[in-house]
């Protein structure tokens, strides 16, 4: 997701889209990006910090971005 | 003036400057392929534009880990010129080697049109021809290219005279009407501290011969020859 001070043109065009459609009470749209990863192990905890050691290194760019990790079962 | 161009797969812009490297300076650049890791000494190392790795992820992102980077990371410090344009920019922002980044344009569109910049700094290596201030007519041709940096980059890069090219009007007056992507302060071209590492949106290869429309370029490739010379 692009960090909450970074204008967001896209989602600002989602919005008036949503609006104009009669989605009137749509105050603000931020759209972002969802990356799957599939791992070859189990163990979450062990691997947590090799996910965000990719984040930070490849997958966002934190100036501008921000993200979430989420395990999946 | 030994010239390197590298190669990304994507790159599109790389044929262009080595044409127009040779044209005005009479040395043909060599180009190396993004996965060299050895190479010669060069005077100059060219990121040029196109779209490398299909811009995924983000533009520039997976270029910037590419294995010729980290040697010219090193070879940046040591101070050889290194030069990135459009998406060459992206890179060098990607990769840390310039401040800020570049986002997708305010209005969301692709934007392929010549457009006026201000000479703001003729003191680097690549605007030193150029007159203080002097508007130039070049082409720009990007998706990504707002320029954005935190408020602290922004006055380091003030204070330290690194905007070297900001967008304008046929008068040279630098207003956000005349701001074609919406990036801070009219950014177009930025160099670092150090003064050896130029990035840039337009495009001065694509204005360096008459038969394409403008030469403004010109003198873009006179500076880099005349400070490396």
């Amino acid at each position: 997701m692009l960090r909450d001070a970074i204008l967001d043109p896209q989602g600002n065009t989602i919005k008036k889209s949503l609006n104009s459609l009669g989605f009137k009470n749509v105050k603000s749209v931020r759209q972002g990006k969802l990356i799957e990863i599939d791992l070859n192990t189990s163990s979450s905890n062990k691997e947590k910090k090799n996910i965000e050691k990719m984040c930070e290194d490849v997958l966002t760019n934190s100036l501008t971005e921000k993200y979430k990790i989420k395990f999946l079962k | 003036m030994k010239v390197a161009i590298v190669v990304f797969p994507g790159s599109n812009c790389d044929r262009d400057i080595s044409w127009a490297i040779k044209n005005i300076c009479g040395k043909k650049p060599d180009y190396i392929w993004h996965k060299e890791k050895n190479f010669t000494n060069y005077d100059l190392i060219i990121l040029p534009g196109g779209f490398s790795y299909g811009d995924y992820l983000r533009c520039g992102a997976i270029g910037s880990h590419s294995p010729i980077m980290k040697e010219i990371k090193k070879r940046s410090q040591n101070g050889t010129k290194i030069i990135g344009i459009c998406n060459g920019f992206q890179i060098l922002t990607e990769s840390k080697m310039l401040p800020g980044s570049l986002l997708q344009n305010e209005n969301l569109k692709f934007i392929c049109k010549k457009i006026y910049l201000k000479v703001k700094n003729n003191n680097t290596f690549v605007s030193k021809k150029y007159k203080l201030n002097e508007i130039i007519n070049v082409p720009i041709a990007h998706m990504e290219g707002r320029y954005y940096c935190s408020k602290e980059t922004l006055k380091e890069l003030e204070n330290n005279n690194q905007i070297i090219f900001q967008y304008c009007n046929d008068n040279g007056n630098v207003k956000n009407n005349y701001n074609p992507n919406g990036s801070i302060m009219n950014i177009a071209g930025i160099v670092n501290l150090k003064g050896n590492v130029l990035g840039m949106m337009p495009h001065p290869e694509r204005c360096s011969e008459e038969l394409l429309g403008g030469e403004n370029g010109i003198k873009f490739f006179r500076s880099i020859f005349e400070s490396i010379n």
